[in-house]
């Protein structure tokens, strides 16, 4: 059997016709062709897979598809807008926060849940935070660096902005 | 993952009805234990029935004396609710460090306590705090809800709708976790139910230890309650050390390890309490 389910995905309206078993993980990347999802252990353990439903981080791998019918979904490919990196995007490639880069979509929107809840993190929250996301690369020093350079970056451009504070949006 | 069927039902009664009709069906809450084993082919379920589509399953609220936590509220909203943090502060502090972040954000109360995983966090919150488990036809107490690893007294087909917790601003959680899997190899949650403030309630014993992650399933001090009715101080219960031989032995640690660590951790947890009620600005 199978479902037809709908969803809001990186600003777009978009359905689908799922089996039950289906993941979210495989919608991404199957379905959508939206591949910067990655698939690491698929035991939930290493948070490639790190999207954001409704605004806060998820394993994707680790979810139904059917579960995000009429949910808001962001993933990697939503942050980038005209060709210009997002500033935690941009923060990973300026500090060295990758290697192999399989982990990063995955740290960058883990990242980004991050900033939502301490729009200024120190390491230790930072390093405390990436709990679920593995990195067999870098030994984490440049990606800790790069996070807490990406929130800077992010406040900055809010002030610029002049929008509201991300944390208000916390409920 | 072997094929199911999936159902979402809007209220208690369909869900129920779902479960009369399919034997073989399990309830979805968080999913972040029950995905993880299907996908590995441990469990295959004939259907799943969706909780997140019940509004009555949500939210935190207050009931007179206590705090109600819906059965589908996850890790995370737990830990960031004001009136836990304020009310219950080692129930938000075990909430904050339960998993990882990803996992608090779907991971719900209800499918941890359904669960009854012998290394789960919530378990000695339940059981040191006194609460109740609210299903659709009856009440339980902590105390009698967990019956064995894996294990509770819960029906077959029997839906856990909240639990309700008394107000213990006394109260810490402290654990041990296994450094690969962070699950607590042991955990201790200490609650104090009298206070200054006045806890009108009647309560025949004044403090509880519960211990989650060093047996087969949580497990109470009564030694160390008693002792620390008298004194409540870390060192009235430096010499009380529970026997090795009931608890888990395993290749992270014997049960001699765990029966020393339930002594470090309630002290601590002790001393984290003495130390939030002359500052209430420190509580974790």
């Amino acid at each position: 059997m199978s479902i037809d389910i709908s969803l809001d995905l990186n600003g777009d309206a978009v359905s689908a016709t799922v089996e039950e078993r289906t993941l979210l993980a495989s919608l991404l990347r199957d379905r959508f062709r939206l591949t910067g999802t990655h698939i690491g252990c698929d035991t939930s353990q290493c948070g490639a897979c790190v999207v954001h439903v409704d605004g806060r981080s998820v394993k994707s791998c680790a979810m139904l598809a059917v579960q995000v019918d009429g949910c808001e979904v962001r993933t990697i490919e939503g942050l980038a807008s005209d060709g210009v990196l997002h500033p935690m995007q941009q923060a990973f490639q300026d500090h060295h926060g990758l290697q192999c880069g399989f982990c990063t979509p995955g740290m960058i929107m883990s990242a980004l849940d991050l900033v939502r809840h301490h729009p200024q993190p120190d390491e230790a929250t930072v390093r405390r935070w990436l709990e679920g996301n593995l990195c067999r690369c870098t030994g984490y020093h440049n990606i800790v660096k790069a996070i807490i350079a990406g929130a800077k970056e992010m406040q900055k451009e809010m002030q610029k902005a002049d929008r509201p504070d991300p944390t208000a949006a916390i409920d | 993952m072997y094929s199911f069927g999936y159902f979402r039902p809007s209220s208690v009664e369909e869900a129920l009805t779902k479960l009369n009709e399919a034997p073989e069906a399990k309830m979805l809450a968080g999913g972040q234990t029950l995905l993880p084993t299907m996908k590995q082919r441990l469990a295959r379920p004939s259907d799943l029935i969706d909780l997140a589509g019940i509004e009555s399953l949500r939210g935190i609220r207050r009931e007179g004396h206590r705090i109600r936590i819906g059965a589908m509220v996850r890790h995370s909203k737990i830990a960031e609710s004001s009136d836990i943090r304020q009310s219950l502060p080692g129930l938000a502090a075990l909430a904050a460090d339960i998993g990882d972040p990803q996992v608090r954000n779907l991971g719900t109360i209800g499918g941890s306590v359904a669960n009854a995983d012998p290394a789960a966090d919530y378990p000695a919150a339940l059981v040191a705090l006194d609460a109740i488990v609210h299903t659709h036809a009856r009440d339980l107490p902590a105390d009698t809800f967990f019956t064995g690893m894996f294990e509770t007294a819960l029906d077959e087909r029997e839906i856990i709708t909240g639990i309700s917790f008394p107000l213990r601003p006394l109260c810490a959680y402290r654990k041990f976790p296994n450094p690969a899997s962070r699950y607590p190899l042991v955990g201790v949650f200490i609650a104090r139910a009298l206070n200054e403030a006045g806890d009108h309630e009647r309560v025949s014993d004044a403090v509880r230890v519960a211990v989650t992650g060093a047996g087969s399933s949580v497990f109470r001090v009564r030694e160390m309650e008693k002792a620390l009715c008298e004194s409540f101080t870390p060192e009235a219960i430096s010499e009380i050390s529970v026997a090795a031989d009931d608890l888990n032995s395993d290749i992270h640690a014997g049960g001699e390890y765990r029966a020393h660590l339930i002594t470090v951790m309630a002290m601590r947890a002790v001393a984290d309490i003495i130390a939030a009620r002359s500052n209430p600005s420190l509580v974790r």
